[in-house]
């Protein structure tokens, strides 16, 4: 898999680790009841089709991408920094 | 029809016109007491059980494709019960006994062949961890052998024993695990639940539950729906798919495992191997060919097949092992989507609807545990309770802060 990294263009996804579904940048307020922190922490969509998901360019400029990419395909349909992906969430970094 | 030698020699005679079908293709009825949504080697086993050891009648198996077709066609058939934690080992130990019987039980030539498991160590900690795992092993009534580097020699010897970096030093027996052959097991299970009058529904796809007031009522299928007083999910690698369509989010992540055979190879492997300083295990199939594999590829996938970075890392390990396996060639590759779930252990369990009861989660450890996962699942599903060998298995342990972490390498799937 062939990653398009905003900055770098195309690098192979073997210089990345990956963490997971992207849905975890949204973590809950440290206020809420444990609940919604299990929930955040344990539980996943798991999607058969397109999923957003976190890649950590380890062996690169070590930039957290959020990529989109089709489970079933494996198909990469696109990626950002996470930071920009976060920021458009309402986040402050 | 029960097989035996004899029936074998009669049908010889007669020119094999007297073999009928190992079991029937019914279309589905209006209902059931207790539909199995899967029909992989758990579903079929839970069936199973659920005829001959809980009393139950009205059975069916919903099966999207075709009995054999799915994970139970994409795994490396090894059996063992080498576990270390309470929650694990008595239930693997259990399924190790009823796979011991398996042949009996079924009438059915399943090939379970107790050849031996063989866990090499290649430093002083691992020696320790391993002999902690085999008194665990010991104390929950399976047997464990500590070998040192001589007698894995013995067994072994073309092993790379003087490796720079992983020298052999020992290794973990555990002379009752093996391998079965995984159709067998499949077709076995079928068929025995078959002449107990269980309807094996094939390329019936679930598309959906009918939940009311919080108790399912059936379940909605490419072949209409189809009522139930009881459902049981056994779809690993799907789970997350079929419990969405039942409102339900899982602790399960679905990723690639990638499995490799060689040509076949005249004997040299009797036993199961597995490599102690990388991820990579090995047996000799009856048709000689190599049978391996490692890690999972490590990202969420669907797509029942990996990706070259891990069939190198695979090859590297096997080469570190028996730089010998260089020469071989590769016939076959393959990829199967596991259940992996937050901590590495299944989940056998009830769910919040009333009626609906799930089994998954069962990472790369799926093959092992059929005939356990079929008969807790049965008893679960039966008696409303718990096996005493699964009580781990429970989808809330997450929310308790009882995870099953046997590697102790945290809560996240691709550590697994």
């Amino acid at each position: 898999m062939l990653i398009l990294h905003p900055l770098l263009g195309l690098r192979d996804a073997q210089e990345f680790t990956y963490l997971g579904d992207a849905s975890i940048i949204d973590r809950p307020d440290g206020l809420t009841e444990p609940e919604a922190f299990h929930d955040y922490l344990y539980l996943r969509d798991n999607p058969a089709g397109v999923h957003k998901e976190l890649w950590f360019h380890e062996q690169g400029d070590r930039s957290w991408l959020v990529v989109t990419r089709n489970t079933v395909t494996h198909e990469i349909l696109g990626a950002e920094l996470a930071r920009d992906y976060a920021r458009g969430r309402g986040r402050s970094r | 029809m029960k097989y035996s030698a004899l029936r074998v020699f009669r049908e010889a005679l007669t020119g094999h016109k007297g073999w009928t079908p190992a079991w029937r293709d019914p279309d589905p009825q209006p209902s059931y007491d207790i539909v199995v949504v899967g029909g992989g080697g758990h579903g079929l086993a839970t069936a199973f059980y659920l005829a001959k050891e809980f009393g139950q009648a009205r059975i069916a198996v919903l099966e999207k494709g075709w009995i054999g077709g799915g994970n139970a066609g994409r795994n490396t058939t090894i059996i063992r019960s080498n576990y270390l934690l309470d929650g694990n080992q008595p239930f693997y130990e259990f399924s190790m006994k009823l796979w011991e019987g398996l042949e009996q039980d079924l009438n059915y030539n399943a090939m379970v062949s107790q050849r031996g498991i063989l866990n090499l160590f290649h430093t002083d900690a691992q020696r320790d961890a391993y002999t902690r795992r085999g008194n665990a092993m010991i104390l929950h009534g399976a047997d464990a052998e500590l070998l040192d580097r001589s007698q894995v020699r013995k067994m072994y010897p073309f092993l790379n024993f003087d490796h720079a970096r992983f020298p052999i030093k020992g290794g973990l027996l555990q002379r009752r695990a093996g391998t079965a052959r995984h159709d067998a097991v499949a077709w076995g299970y079928a068929r025995g639940a078959d002449q107990r009058g269980v309807d094996i529904i094939q390329n019936c796809a679930v598309t959906g539950f009918r939940i009311v007031n919080g108790r399912v009522l059936g379940v909605e299928t490419t072949r209409g729906y189809i009522g139930a007083i009881k459902v049981g999910v056994a779809v690993a690698g799907s789970s997350s798919r079929v419990m969405a369509a039942a409102g339900m989010r899982l602790p399960i992540e679905s990723h690639v495992l990638q499995a490799f055979v060689t040509e076949g190879l005249k004997p040299v492997i009797d036993g199961v191997l597995t490599f102690g300083a990388g991820h990579f295990y090995v047996s000799q199939s009856d048709k000689g060919g190599l049978v391996f594999g490692g890690d999972i590829d490590g990202y969420n996938s669907y797509a029942q097949r990996g990706n070259m970075a891990v069939v190198e890392d695979v090859a590297e390990g096997g080469m570190a092992l028996m730089p010998m396996i260089g020469r071989a060639r590769l016939l076959r590759t393959w990829g199967g989507i596991m259940d992996m779930s937050m901590d590495g252990s299944p989940f056998i369990d009830r769910t919040p609807v009333q009626g609906l009861y799930f089994n998954g989660g069962w990472c790369y450890g799926g093959f092992k545990a059929t005939p356990a996962s079929g008969f807790c699942f049965a008893h679960l599903l039966a008696r409303d309770e718990p096996h005493p060998t699964a009580v781990a298995y429970r989808l809330d342990r997450f929310r308790r802060g009882a995870m099953i972490d046997e590697k102790g390498q945290g809560a996240q799937p691709n550590l697994h």
